[in-house]
C-alpha cells in the first residue's frame, strides 16, 4: 500500500503524488484501508474542502466562522511543537554538559567563583581593568602591569606605607654627588632560588638602554653617566655608568648629582632581571606565568589570559614575614565599572572602585568607604606657536578668567573624589615639611567676567582683530574629555562671545594631533613617574617633547635646571614655588582637575594601600580581619 | 558537487585576500600613530621602536612583508599586548567567543524557531500578540541593556536569597556562559522569529500545504514535513553570518561579563590602533565568515533539493 512508500522518506515526493492521486480512483474505502487510515482519509478530504471553503470566504466575505477542523490543526501541529520544545531542551541540557568540558579545557580553575575573602586558605580575590600589556620590566609603561609588577618584583629600593623611599633588595645605598652605591641583601633570592645579584641589575639597565630593545621608558636611566648616548646609539653600552663592583654590590656613576635619584631607582624600569634566565625565555620574558622569575611578595603561579591572574606568597622573598595573605587572586578582567559594582555586591572582590552615581547607593549600604588621588592632573594646554592666536598673553589671561574650575569639577564633572587642579603641582606632592602646596600655596584664581572681557578687549586690540576667529578646542573622546570640553565650549561662548569648535578624537589621534600643533587648545594630562614635584615641573622646560603647545620661556627653564641639578631641597623647593608662580602668571595652561577615585573596600579586607606613585593598589600589606566573624 | 564546492573555496580565498588588502590600506590611512603614547618619544627611541615592528619600511614593502607573514600563518607581535603573538591571541580567546557564540546562536536558532512557528500557528490570537511584543523589544533594545539589566537581576537575586544561583560575571563553567550567552543570542532570537513567523505565514497558504491537506496527510506530518521544514529554510540561511555576527559582535557582552573572548580584543586593537591585531583579527574573522556562507550554502544544498539542482 501507499502507506509503505511513504515510510522511506527519499521516496515521500513519489508518495505524496501517489497518495493524492491513489486514494481517490482506485482505493476503495473499506477494502483495503484500515479502519484507522479510513477514518483519516475522510477526515482529510472534509478538511481539505473546508479548508479551501475558508479560504475562499475570507477573501470575498472576510467572515469570521467557527472552523472545527482548523482548530484541530493547530491543536495537533501544537502538540508536535511542545514535543519539539522538549526534545530542543533536552538536546539544550546535554549541550551545557558537553560545553562544561570543553571549557574546562580552555581555562583554569583559577577563574572559578570564589568570594572576595577565603578565609581557609587566607587569599583575597581581586579584579584587573584590563590584561596586563607588558610584564617584562625593561619595556612596561602601563599602570596595569606597573601594580602587577609592584606585587611580583622588588627592587632596590621601594616605597613604604607612607610614600617613603626604604630599602628593598639593597640593604644600604649611599649617593653623594655623581656616584651612588647600593649593597645588595645576602639573602635576596628569584624565585627559583638563585640569588639575586648586581650583575642581574646592570644586565638590565644595559638591556633597557640598548636601541635593539626600544624601551619607551629608557629615558628614566638618563642620569646616569652616557645613559643617553648609549640609547640613541652613540656610545657603546659597556660606557654606561652602571657596574657591578661584585655579587653583592652595584655601583652608579651619574652625569650630574641628582637629589631624587633614590626615588628613580623604585621606578619599575630600574627591576632586575637574570641575564641566563631571560636568554633561555628566547624573547617571551614576561609573556607567560612561567616565562618570568620574581623577586617580590608574590610570584604569580597561573595567569589565564584575559580572564585571571593568581599570586602566591613568594616563599623566596628576604622580608616573607611582612606579608600576611597567602594568595592573590586576580579572578576578573574588566573595564565595566557596573560590572564591578555588582561583583562586588555579590561578595566576589575586595575593592571596587566608585563612580558619582553609585556613591548614595553605597552610602545607603554603609560600605566602607575611602578617597585617594591618583595622582594625576589634567589640564587645558594652550598653543603658543608664533602663527596662533592663543600666543596672546591677553586672550589666554581673558580664558582664564572667564572659566570656574570649581563649576566644572563640582557641577559638570561631579565624580567624586575630584578636585580643581589650582595648580600644576598636585596636592599630595611632598615638600619640605609638609605638602608643596601647603608650603608653597597655589595662586588664587578668581573667576572674573568682567575682568576678562576687558582682557578679551585689549587682545582683539594687541592682535588688530575686530572678532576673534573660532579656536579649535583638541580633546579626546571619554566621557569627562567630552563633557569638559562642552563646558569650556558653553562658558567662553558665554561669558566672552568666544567661538569654540570641539575636535573631538581618538586618543591616538589626540596624541598625533598635539604633537603636530594642530590645536589651539587642547585637553590634556598628566600623570607622576617618580615622587619629586620635578616629575610635573619640567613638563613647560623648552627641551621637553611633553611641552606639546611650545611654551619658551627662558626664566622658566633655569628654574628646572636649577631644581634638576641642586641638591639641596629648599633650593630645589623655591625652584618648584618659582615654576608654579611663572605658570600661573603666564597662564600656560587652564588647570581642570586632579583626578581621585572613592572606593569600597570589604569589611574583612585591612591594610591595602592606594598608591599615587607605582601600584596602583597594594595588596602587600593587606590582611584578613577575622575579629568580626565567629 | 566536489566541483562547486571548490570553486566556492577558490572564491572564498580571493574573498580573504581582498579583505586583507583592505584592511591594510584602510588602517594605515586611518589618522593617529600606533606607536604614540601619553608621553612623548625622543626621535632616538621612536626609531628603535619603528624598526622593531618594521614601520620604517616602505607601505609596499610592508605590504609584502605582510602577505608573506600571512601565508605563512604568522601575524606578527601585538603592538598593544607588546609581549603576546597575535596568533597565541587569536588561538588563546577564539575558543572563548566561539563557545559563547555558538551556544548564543542555538540558543537564538531553537527560540526562533519555536517562537516563530507558535505565532505564526496562533497568528492573531493571544500568544502571538504576547511574544510578538517581546520581539520588538527584543530588536529594538541594545544588547549592554540586557546585559546590565540581566546581571544587575542576578545579583539581587542572589542577595536576596543569600545563595549565588548563578555567577555574576567571569568565565570558566557552564553556569558563567548561561546568562551571556542568552544575553548575546536574544537580538538574534527575536530577529528569527519575526522571520520564521513570516515564512511560515508565507508558506501556510503555498499550494503544496493545500494539496497536502487535501490528500488527508495527518496535521502533525503537514506541519512538520511541509511546513516547518520548508519555512526554516530562510532561518538557515541567515544562521551562518548571524553565528559570525554573534561571535564577532559579542564586545560588550563580553565586558560586562568579564569574559576573555576575542571580541574584546578586536574592537580594543581598532581603538589602539594595534595594526597586526587589527590584521591579524580581521583577516581571521573574514575568513571564518567567509567559510560559515560556504558551509550554508552547501547546507541548504542539502536541506532543499530544489537549490542543489541549478
Amino acid at each position: 500500500m501507499f502507506s509503505d512508500i511513504c515510510i522511506d522518506r527519499r521516496k515521500r515526493d513519489a508518495c505524496e503524488f501517489l497518495q493524492f492521486g491513489i486514494v481517490p480512483s482506485k482505493a476503495r474505502y473499506g477494502e483495503s484501508a484500515t479502519a484507522e487510515q479510513r477514518s483519516t482519509s475522510i477526515d482529510s478530504v472534509r478538511t481539505a474542502g473546508v479548508f479551501f471553503g475558508r479560504h475562499r470566504s475570507q477573501r470575498t466575505l472576510t467572515m469570521k466562522s467557527p472552523i472545527t477542523t482548523d482548530d484541530h490543526f493547530t491543536r495537533s501541529a501544537g502538540r508536535e511543537l511542545a514535543r519539539y520544545a522538549l526534545i530542543a531542551v533536552t538536546v539544550l541540557v546535554m549541550l551545557m554538559y558537553f560545553l562544561n568540558f570543553v571549557a574546562g579545557l580552555t581555562s583554569s580553575g583559577a577563574g572559578g567563583v570564589a568570594g572576595a575573602v577565603d578565609v581557609e586558605n587566607n587569599e583575597i580575590s581581586i579584579y584587573l581593568r584590563e590584561e596586563p600589556p607588558q610584564m617584562n620590566s625593561m619595556l612596561s609603561s602601563d599602570v596595569i602591569s606597573g601594580t602587577v609588577l609592584g606585587h611580583v618584583m622588588e627592587g632596590l629600593l621601594r616605597y613604604d606605607d607612607n610614600s617613603q623611599i626604604v630599602a628593598g633588595l639593597a640593604e644600604r645605598w649611599e649617593i653623594q654627588g655623581t656616584r651612588a652605591t647600593f649593597w645588595i641583601r645576602e639573602n635576596a633570592r628569584w624565585s627559583n632560588g638563585d640569588p639575586v645579584t648586581a650583575h642581574d641589575f646592570e644586565f638590565a639597565w644595559k638591556t633597557a638602554l640598548a636601541p635593539i630593545t626600544a624601551s619607551q621608558y629608557a629615558f628614566i636611566f638618563y642620569p646616569i653617566k652616557n645613559a643617553e648616548a648609549a640609547n640613541t646609539g652613540q656610545m657603546p653600552l659597556e660606557s654606561v655608568g652602571v657596574r657591578a663592583l661584585n655579587d653583592r654590590t652595584l655601583e652608579v656613576e651619574l652625569e650630574q648629582p641628582v637629589a631624587y635619584f633614590d626615588k628613580l631607582v623604585a621606578f619599575p624600569t630600574y627591576l632586575p632581571v637574570q641575564e641566563a634566565f631571560f636568554n633561555a625565555t628566547n624573547g617571551r620574558y614576561g609573556a607567560d606565568a612561567d616565562e618570568m622569575l620574581y623577586t617580590g611578595p608574590f610570584y604569580i603561579s597561573s595567569w589565564v589570559h584575559g580572564a585571571s591572574m593568581r599570586m602566591e606568597k613568594n616563599p623566596y622573598y628576604w622580608d616573607a614575614n611582612r606579608i600576611r595573605i597567602d594568595a592573590l587572586n586576580v579572578a576578573y578582567i574588566t573595564s565595566d565599572s557596573n560590572t564591578l559594582l555588582n561583583l562586588f555586591k555579590d561578595g566576589r572582590i575586595a575593592q571596587v572602585d566608585l563612580t558619582a552615581e553609585m556613591l548614595e547607593g553605597a552610602m545607603q549600604q554603609k560600605w566602607h568607604l575611602d578617597r585617594f588621588m591618583d595622582g594625576s592632573v589634567f589640564f587645558m594646554d594652550f598653543n603658543h606657536r608664533d602663527n596662533r592666536l592663543t600666543r596672546n598673553l591677553n586672550l589666554r589671561k581673558a580664558m582664564f578668567l572667564a572659566q570656574d574650575g570649581n563649576e566644572l569639577v563640582n557641577s559638570v564633572i561631579k565624580l567624586p573624589g575630584y578636585l580643581p587642579a589650582k595648580s600644576l603641582f598636585p596636592v599630595w606632592l611632598q615638600g619640605m615639611e609638609k605638602t608643596f602646596r601647603e608650603e608653597y600655596p597655589a595662586p588664587e584664581s578668581p573667576y572674573n567676567v568682567a575682568l576678562a572681557k576687558e582682557y578679551l578687549e585689549q587682545a582683539k586690540r594687541e592682535l588688530g582683530l575686530s572678532e576673534i576667529p573660532p579656536l579649535v578646542l583638541l580633546a579626546d573622546t571619554s566621557p569627562v574629555a567630552t563633557i569638559s570640553s562642552q563646558y569650556y565650549q558653553a562658558v567662553f561662548r558665554k561669558n566672552l562671545g568666544l567661538n569654540i569648535i570641539i575636535d573631538a578624537q581618538t586618543f591616538q589621534q589626540r596624541i598625533a594631533k598635539m604633537n603636530a600643533g594642530d590645536f589651539d587648545i587642547v585637553l590634556a594630562g598628566w600623570g607622576p613617574d617618580y615622587n619629586d614635584p620635578l616629575t610635573f615641573a619640567d613638563l613647560y622646560a623648552s627641551w621637553n617633547l611633553n611641552n606639546r603647545g611650545n611654551y619658551r620661556s627662558t626664566v622658566l627653564d633655569e628654574q628646572v635646571r636649577i631644581a634638576q641639578t641642586s641638591t639641596d631641597t629648599k633650593t630645589r623647593m623655591d625652584a618648584f614655588g618659582e615654576i608654579q608662580r611663572i605658570l600661573h602668571e603666564d597662564v600656560v595652561y587652564i588647570g581642570n582637575y586632579e583626578r581621585g577615585r572613592v572606593y569600597a573596600t570589604h569589611p574583612q579586607v585591612k591594610g591595602v594601600l592606594r598608591r599615587v606613585i607605582g601600584a596602583e593598589f597594594d595588596y602587600t600589606g593587606a590582611y584578613i580581619d577575622n575579629t568580626g566573624t565567629p | 558537487m566536489w566541483q562547486y564546492t571548490l570553486k566556492r573555496l577558490l572564491q572564498g580565498v580571493i574573498t580573504v585576500w581582498f579583505i586583507a588588502t583592505a584592511t591594510f590600506l584602510a588602517m594605515h590611512n586611518v589618522p593617529g600613530d600606533p606607536l604614540s603614547g601619553e608621553r612623548a618619544m625622543s626621535a632616538s627611541i621612536r626609531a628603535n621602536l619603528e624598526a622593531r615592528y618594521g614601520l620604517d619600511k616602505s607601505l609596499t614593502q610592508q605590504y609584502f612583508i605582510y602577505i608573506g607573514n600571512f601565508l605563512k600563518g604568522d601575524f606578527g607581535v601585538s603592538f598593544a599586548q607588546e609581549n603576546r603573538q597575535v596568533n597565541d591571541i587569536i588561538r588563546e580567546h577564539f575558543p572563548v567567543s566561539a563557545t559563547l557564540g555558538i551556544l548564543a546562536v542555538i540558543f537564538a536558532a531553537l527560540g526562533g524557531v519555536l517562537w516563530g512557528a507558535l505565532t505564526a500557528l496562533y497568528r492573531n490570537r493571544l500568544p502571538d500578540t504576547i511574544i510578538m511584543f517581546l520581539v520588538i523589544l527584543g530588536i529594538s533594545v541594545p544588547s549592554f541593556v540586557f546585559a546590565a539589566l540581566g546581571q544587575l537581576t542576578l545579583v539581587n537575586l542572589n542577595a536576596f536569597f543569600g545563595v549565588s544561583f548563578l555567577p555574576v560575571a567571569g568565565w570558566g563553567t557552564v553556569s558563567h556562559m548561561l546568562l551571556p550567552a542568552l544575553v548575546l543570542g536574544m537580538g538574534t532570537m527575536a530577529y528569527l522569529t519575526r522571520l520564521m513567523r513570516s515564512s511560515m505565514l508565507e508558506i501556510i497558504h503555498s499550494d503544496y500545504v493545500r494539496t497536502a491537506k487535501a490528500k488527508g496527510l495527518p496535521p502533525a506530518r503537514i506541519f512538520t514535513r511541509h511546513q516547518l521544514r520548508n519555512a526554516i529554510l530562510p532561518v538557515i540561511t541567515v544562521l551562518g553570518p548571524a553565528i559570525a555576527a554573534i561571535t564577532t559582535g559579542g564586545f560588550v557582552v563580553e565586558l560586562v561579563f568579564a569574559i576573555p573572548g576575542l571580541g574584546r580584543y578586536f574592537v580594543q586593537a581598532v581603538q589602539q590602533l594595534d595594526y597586526t591585531v587589527i590584521m591579524g583579527t580581521t583577516v581571521f574573522y573574514g575568513a571564518f565568515l567567509v567559510f560559515m556562507v560556504i558551509v550554508v550554502d552547501l547546507l541548504y544544498g542539502w536541506i532543499d533539493p530544489r537549490v542543489r539542482l541549478q
